[in-house]
């Protein structure tokens, strides 16, 4: 009997399932870019998995309570918690103190506000029960720090991207952020880097031993994928019909994802060949910039600005190009790449981008090199051969890139520190 | 007795350099990159003549002159012997040296290299006339036995080679297709009463020609007494090793010992008193054929399919072959041999099968063949080229 008894205990920690303390960010389509996606797709795979997540995130709430519990339907073991709060992914400190409307619940500017979130996450974590701490990205790394002093679990740190890469390089790296990422990912057990790219980012600017970072390709699937088929608002189809070909750039308008290399290769695809429309597809702190830039190209006809797009607009404008460019200066992963390549869309990559390492059938160059982009470019819209079999391949690519696979490397990593 | 029959194959194409959009109308001159990288023709010709191509011949030359009975044969594409002409003329004259001894048997192809038989019937007859001409005008012989770019093969090459007088034509034999036939037999090609059909012993070739310094072979390292083993024990009259001749030195480096086990083979093999050499022709004299042959397919010695899908098997691979030879008439009537020189060089196999995406996603030996970053890469360089030949060819056709 005590044998038998002995036996359930050894079965019952063989298939007992982490639970863990998760601080990460809004999912769409409330979010503002990859990392919501991420977020998602993990959270989602980790519990089909049979993790427990209790997933914690800011939220601005419309009452003054610190925090609400969430329950959504769907997410089957993982419990959602609400801390009040305003951050974001992707805020800087100037666009924090903007968007300021109700001081005395929130920290006075941004860092103070991830301070008040750090402490509310130490506060949580002495309330769950969990094994495991883990949290996505800077903004995150304090409460993920201070609920490790709080409960001394072990803390994993998932670097979608660092400073370095929303700086474009090492030029006007903000040193506190720089010093919250760098604490945070001492502080951790394990590092988890979304590509080999950032994994060197980390090692060479962070100076965290590389025997403790692990490289986690992100993954597309159908559950992080827009539904419901493409709308025709845009009327896309029409500019096609009359012979037009779409390239597309699909990201923040933003320094670190190269939209002004992706108008310079426009003027120069333009002069070569006039039917072509290039579409800017989402929005950020250079649109403005942006728009001044392809008035100054005299090229305003030909550049479509569709601000940020969600949904089925998200799908038409994938689907309709004939080519998706990424021409990020920095890009640690770069999901919008297994997107496009998921609708069968021609894609291009920079090679500063870990979807470069990632995928093989995507053309690529570095995001400076304009000629080498319209060369690739013109090519493609000229060769229908060409395009055919950059759709082919990168579907059948894409599809490989699933989120279980992502989780399932996620839970090797989880496994071998508890 | 039984006869072992080695045939090399010689051949360097003229890469595309990075031919850029903007390169279009201002720069006819496709093959000639300048750079360190591996689309300068000149500098991998140089490099494959000193590791593989003058050593080995000196080795064949010593080895010939030590083994009375030795006999090898060898097909070289026109384009290879061009640029050994300009860029290692000693490899040029160690081959004829070689020739000379009257032991060594030439093979007709393409002096392109190319597919165009599967393409355009009288542009491979021309190709095969000039391929001809050159083997004549440097090494005074008469291709009298066949093969086709990468061993490629079906029914019509047999009826084309017998209809036009040679003995015999060389492809691979590849058992899904031949059934229960062993490929250690002389064949006759369907359809046709004269012509002869060898196959390539594909196990034993590629023991020598890829695994022999694979430590991961069960039988690494491979000995010159283990080998002639095998040749002793193999059941037929004759055991078809055909290769690519840069096995010797080039995709098995010196350091594997693959010199040393070439130079030794002769020695053990002249131990087994059932053995000897002969040429393709040699072979053909000597045994009769056991069977006909049907092979309505084309088969070639490419990769685990065999057939010709590493050249025409994704949509961009087609489009190329489709747009280089539907120049066909035009280049003709332009009546330019530097275009029509260089229409056909852009036919040469390789630059299809660098475009080649079959297994580009689990990176293999496609990877290692190919000078160009990625398959997409060699398809835009080619396209951009093709687009420079077609506005040569609107101007020629312009000018009265």
């Amino acid at each position: 009997m005590l044998k038998f008894l002995w036996g359930c205990a050894l079965l019952y920690t063989s298939v007992m399932k982490l639970k863990i303390l998760m601080f990460g960010w809004e999912f769409p389509p409330h979010n503002s870019g990859g990392l919501g996606v991420a977020c998602q797709g993990l959270t989602r795979a980790m519990a089909a998995r049979g993790l427990e997540i209790v997933f914690v995130m800011p939220k601005k709430l419309d009452v003054g309570a610190p925090w609400a519990r969430f329950v959504f339907a769907d997410q089957g073991n993982v419990s959602v918690r609400a801390v009040n709060s305003p951050l974001k992914p992707y805020i800087t400190g100037f666009s924090y103190t903007n968007a300021l409307t109700r001081v005395g619940i929130y920290g006075r500017d941004l860092f103070a506000e991830v301070m008040r979130y750090a402490q509310l996450g130490g506060s949580i974590a002495e309330e769950e029960s969990f094994d495991i701490i883990y949290a996505h990205d800077w903004l995150s790394f304090g409460a993920g720090m201070e609920a490790k002093k709080a409960t001394g679990k072990p803390l994993i740190v998932h670097v979608h991207a660092t400073e370095f890469d929303r700086c474009g390089g090492p030029m006007g790296v903000n040193p506190d952020v720089y010093a919250v990422e760098r604490a945070g990912m001492e502080a951790a057990d394990r590092v988890i880097a979304v590509s080999q790219f950032t994994k060197d980012v980390i090692v060479k600017y962070y100076g965290i031993p590389a025997s403790k970072i692990y490289v986690v390709h992100n993954g597309v699937d159908d559950t992080t994928l827009p539904r419901g088929g493409a709308a025709g608002r845009l009327r896309l189809a029409s500019l096609k019909a009359s012979g037009y070909s779409v390239v597309l750039f699909l990201g923040r308008i933003t320094l670190q994802k190269g939209p002004d290399y992706f108008l310079k290769t426009a003027r120069a695809v333009l002069a070569r060949n006039p039917k072509v429309i290039f579409l800017l597809s989402g929005s950020g702190d250079m649109e403005r910039q942006m728009m001044d830039m392809a008035a100054s190209f005299g090229i305003s006809d030909r550049v479509l600005f569709t601000g940020f797009l969600t949904g089925q607009d998200r799908n038409e404008v994938y689907s309709a190009a004939d080519l998706f460019i990424m021409p990020s200066v920095s890009e640690p992963f770069g999901i919008t790449a297994l997107e496009a390549m998921k609708f069968g869309t021609p894609t291009l990559v920079s090679k500063q981008s870990g979807a470069a390492e990632a995928v093989k059938n995507a053309l690529k160059t570095d995001f400076w090199d304009v000629d080498e982009m319209t060369n690739q470019i013109l090519s493609v819209i000229a060769h229908k051969g060409l395009r055919d079999t950059l759709s082919e391949n990168g579907k059948h690519e894409a599809a490989r890139f699933t989120w279980d696979d992502a989780a399932q490397k996620v839970e090797n990593v989880l496994q071998g520190i508890v | 007795m039984k006869s072992v029959c080695f045939y090399f194959q010689v051949h360097q194409p003229y890469r595309v350099k990075r031919y850029r959009v903007f390169d279009i109308g201002n720069d006819n001159e496709y093959f000639n990159d300048r750079s360190e990288s591996s689309l300068n023709n000149r500098r991998i010709v140089e490099k494959v003549a000193q590791k593989s191509y003058i050593p080995a011949t000196k080795l064949l030359i010593e080895l010939l002159k030590r083994h009375p009975e030795m006999r090898v044969s060898f097909s070289f594409s026109g384009v290879a012997l061009e640029q050994f002409e300009h860029y290692t003329p000693e490899v040029i004259d160690l081959f004829k040296k070689l020739i000379a001894t009257g032991r060594v048997e030439v093979l007709g192809e393409t002096y392109y290299h190319s597919l165009a038989f599967f393409y355009s019937r009288p542009e491979f007859e021309r190709q095969v006339a000039k391929h001809r001409d050159t083997i004549r005008r440097l090494f005074g012989v008469w291709p009298r036995v066949f093969r086709n770019t990468e061993l490629s093969y079906r029914n019509d090459l047999g009826e084309w080679v017998d209809k036009n007088g040679y003995l015999g034509v060389l492809t691979e034999g590849w058992d899904p297709i031949l059934g229960w036939k062993s490929p250690n037999y002389v064949y006759r090609p369907k359809g046709t009463q004269n012509a002869r059909l060898l196959l390539k012993n594909y196990r034993l070739s590629d023991d020598v020609a890829f695994r022999f310094s694979s430590r991961d072979w069960s039988e690494w390292p491979l000995s010159a007494e283990k080998f002639a083993h095998w040749l002793g024990i193999a059941e037929g009259d004759v055991v078809n090793l055909f290769m690519d001749y840069e096995t010797f030195g080039e995709h098995q480096w010196e350091d594997t010992g693959i010199f040393h086990f070439l130079e030794k083979l002769p020695e053990v093999l002249a131990q087994n008193p059932g053995i000897d050499f002969k040429t393709p022709s040699e072979v053909i004299g000597t045994y009769d054929a056991r069977d006909e042959v049907d092979m309505p397919h084309t088969v070639t010695w490419a990769d685990t399919d065999r057939d010709l899908t590493a050249w025409t098997g994704n949509p961009m691979q087609r489009s190329a072959l489709d747009a280089i030879y539907a120049l066909e008439d035009k280049v003709l009537l332009a009546n330019d041999l530097k275009l029509l020189e260089d229409w056909r060089r852009l036919q040469t196999s390789d630059h299809f099968y660098y475009m080649c995406t079959k297994w580009f996603s689990d990176g293999d030996v496609h990877a290692y063949f190919s000078p160009y970053e990625s398959p997409y890469d060699a398809h835009i360089a080619y396209m951009n080229a093709l687009q420079d030949l077609k506005l040569r060819l609107d101007k020629r056709s312009r000018t009265p």
